[in-house]
């Protein structure tokens, strides 16, 4: 992922998801075409799976799937759920205000 | 009393786990359903956390079954923090592998919601925790924290359900905790889901003393205990005391008899004493000396070499050995010997369970063979009646199943009826002895007397108490056509009894006096009178001698005559002529 601005600028995303269910999948879709569409160029995703990595669950506090946690900017945001309504997963990224 | 009265029968083939808990494994003959849910209810503050992580921790720690705990409000280290104080090292625990805390943190302010999700995270979180150290056993503290973490009340819903399902498939028995809600017995409705085992527990205040108690509201497939349990929390975890282990054991009850430490007292029960391993029940009005009383059992059984405990509720160790002493009962020695422990707290500082469990401990740990509890009646400043009768009635038959002769005291108001306002739990004791304080003559003595005493032969007798500086003495009270005296009354009434003996004895020997003097006088007279027989006789045998004399004279005089006259002497023959002699003589 290039970085052009400011490295405060980086958002750092990770997407935690149990295997390639339906909703992981939507997911990640609708995660990918937020950020191509709001942060082009500025965000890495990280997919984790918990069924390959069980023991990464504790550490973001991880009890649904699939979570998505914005690591940066801080502060750590979480948004649960297959990010099909994209004007929340907006206002939960704090990418835009809240209306 | 019949036994486990409130229970049904087994259900076939239910494992049970056992929590470890005091007490809980009783009333849920066994423990928590094996491989199965159980919801402990309660409101805040109830102690169902503890209830939990003390399940998972003796599971883990006594058991070989390893837990894992998720806890949902409190973190790994203050859940640690929590069961040290309990002897538990959750850290130590943790580092054996035999158990793993898992806290899963909810904030809801940091959590965005939107689509779609499920629960996954959380049971691949609890299963890798499970295998990890191949847990047995898993406690939920408390998940309902989720549902003020996540809005969608719907998915968690299903979500719980289906996690429910999976800990049960996994074979998992498993604790969830959840508070107490109003209408519903837990704020979600918990209960739809959890349906093997139900706890509740309480937490209320009684008359100014706050109060736990523990109730199996369900437990699919077992018996189990139906009634409100008294529980505690104690520096050693819960302790639930189950009013069915009052059932007595089968224990033989003994022949053996021990003194009870005054020989009069010992002459009134057959001259034997006690049975071993009975209840005492020794009450009476203020100052009559019941603290003696159970003194003088103390020394005896101690010189006996046996080991006792008093349990004094209304003065302190050193106070009451003072006293002891000026009445000539030395108790330090027992206690430097180490044969005698004083347990005196005061009776306001606990609720009665925790007295219940404090003696109960003191008398597990010092093992004794006599246990006196000096007042009982103190406790009525921190339960109600019923109460107080319930916890002695726990505590005699703990001592009884342990064959402990225990002689209680008991503080009788005064007042008209004096019997009856211990009666209820005059019930429990074996032999009931009465001390009362007789008023007389402007003297108040004390007066003893053995109410009931079962299975034996006892006195009716109401005896007089005296202690002096060399201790108990049992007197014969004095018992005259005035009524009962005692004191000095029974003193005065012995003297005027002497004298009147003596007077009586004078009268005894003045009539024998008498007697002798009448035998001798009527011997006399009976000399005389034979004298006066015996002259009497002579002078009428001379007069019948001279009588006969006379009539032999008369005869020869008319021999003579008729011979001088010749033949006139055959003439009564010869006179009479031919047939008329016959006649005549006919």
């Amino acid at each position: 992922m290039p970085t052009k601005k400011k490295r405060s600028m980086q958002w750092e995303l990770r997407l935690y998801v149990a295997g390639q269910t339906p909703k992981s999948l939507a997911a990640f879709a609708n995660l990918k075409k937020i950020c191509d569409e709001h942060l082009a160029g500025k965000y890495r995703i990280e997919i984790i799976d918990l069924l390959e990595n069980p023991q990464l669950a504790k550490g973001d506090q991880i009890f649904a799937i699939p979570t998505l946690v914005r690591n940066l900017p801080q502060p750590l945001k979480k948004i649960i759920g297959d990010l099909s309504n994209t004007e929340r997963v907006l206002v939960g990224l704090d990418i835009r205000p809240a209306a | 009393m019949a036994k486990k009265p409130d229970r049904v029968a087994l259900g076939p083939g239910l494992g049970k786990a056992r929590t470890g808990i005091r007490g809980l494994d009783d009333v849920t003959d066994g423990g928590f359903p094996r491989g199965r849910t159980t919801l402990i209810v309660g409101g805040p503050g109830t102690g169902k956390t503890l209830m939990g992580i003390e399940f998972a921790v003796k599971g883990a720690a006594e058991y070989g079954e390893p837990a894992v705990i998720m806890a949902f409000e409190e973190t790994g280290e203050e859940l640690a923090a929590n069961v040290k104080s309990l002897g538990y090292d959750l850290n130590k625990l943790a580092a054996a592998r035999k158990l793993v805390v898992d806290h899963v943190k909810i904030e809801r302010h940091e959590i965005e919601e939107t689509g779609e999700y499920d629960l996954e995270g959380l049971f691949i979180r609890l299963n890798h925790a499970i295998e990890s150290v191949g847990a047995k056993r898993v406690v939920l503290d408390t998940i309902e924290s989720l549902f003020s973490g996540l809005p969608n009340a719907g998915i968690l819903r299903a979500e719980l359900r289906r996690l429910f399902g999976w800990l049960k498939d996994k074979g998992m028995t498993s604790v969830i905790t959840a508070e107490a809600g109003n209408g519903h017995l837990t704020r979600e409705g918990l209960e739809e889901y959890v349906s093997d085992c139900v706890i509740l527990l309480d937490h209320r205040m009684e008359e100014q003393v706050p109060t736990r108690r523990l109730r199996v509201l369900k437990y699919r497939g077992s018996s189990h205990g139906t009634n409100e349990y008294p529980f505690l929390i104690t520096d050693t975890g819960i302790t639930v005391m189950p009013v069915t282990s009052l059932a007595y054991s089968e224990r033989a009850a003994g022949r053996e008899r021990i003194s009870s430490g005054i020989p009069g007292l010992d002459a009134m029960m057959g001259g034997r004493g006690y049975y071993r391993g009975a209840m005492v029940l020794v009450s009476g009005t203020a100052g009559t000396g019941k603290t003696s009383v159970a003194a003088k059992f103390v020394d005896a059984a101690c010189t006996r070499g046996e080991r006792a405990i008093i349990l004094a509720f209304e003065e302190s160790p050193s106070q009451v050995t003072r006293n002891m002493n000026s009445i000539g009962i030395g108790l330090d020695r027992w206690i430097k010997k180490g044969l005698l422990r004083f347990y005196a707290p005061r009776p306001t500082v606990y609720g009665l369970e925790t007295h219940l469990v404090t003696m109960q401990r003191q008398v597990e740990d010092f093992d004794p063979q006599v246990v006196i509890l000096d007042p009982i009646s103190n406790f009525n400043m921190v339960g109600t009646r019923r109460d107080v009768r319930l916890m002695l009635m726990r505590f005699g038959t703990f001592l009884k199943n342990r064959g402990i002769t225990a002689l209680f005291t008991s503080l009788t108001p005064g007042g008209e009826n004096l019997e009856s306002t211990t009666v209820a739990i005059s019930s429990l004791a074996d032999t009931w002895i009465f001390l009362r304080d007789i008023e007389l003559g402007g003297e108040r003595n004390r007066g003893i007397y053995v109410l009931k005493s079962r299975g034996m032969c006892h006195s009716n007798q109401i005896r007089e108490f005296v202690i002096t500086d060399k201790g108990i003495d049992l007197l014969d009270v004095y018992l005259g056509p005035s009524g009962v005296l005692t004191g000095s009354a029974r003193a005065t009434q012995e003297a005027e009894d002497k004298a009147r003996m003596r007077r009586q004895q004078q009268e005894i020997a003045n009539l024998e006096a008498d007697v002798k003097r009448k035998r001798l006088e009527a011997e006399a007279q009976i000399a005389r009178l034979r004298g006066e027989l015996e002259r009497g006789e002579i002078e009428l045998q001379q007069k019948i001698a001279y009588a006969q004399n006379g009539l032999r004279a008369q005869a020869q005089e008319r021999t003579i005559m008729a011979r001088s006259r010749k033949a006139s002497g055959e003439i009564p023959k010869n006179q009479a002529r031919p047939g008329r002699g016959p006649k005549r003589r006919g």
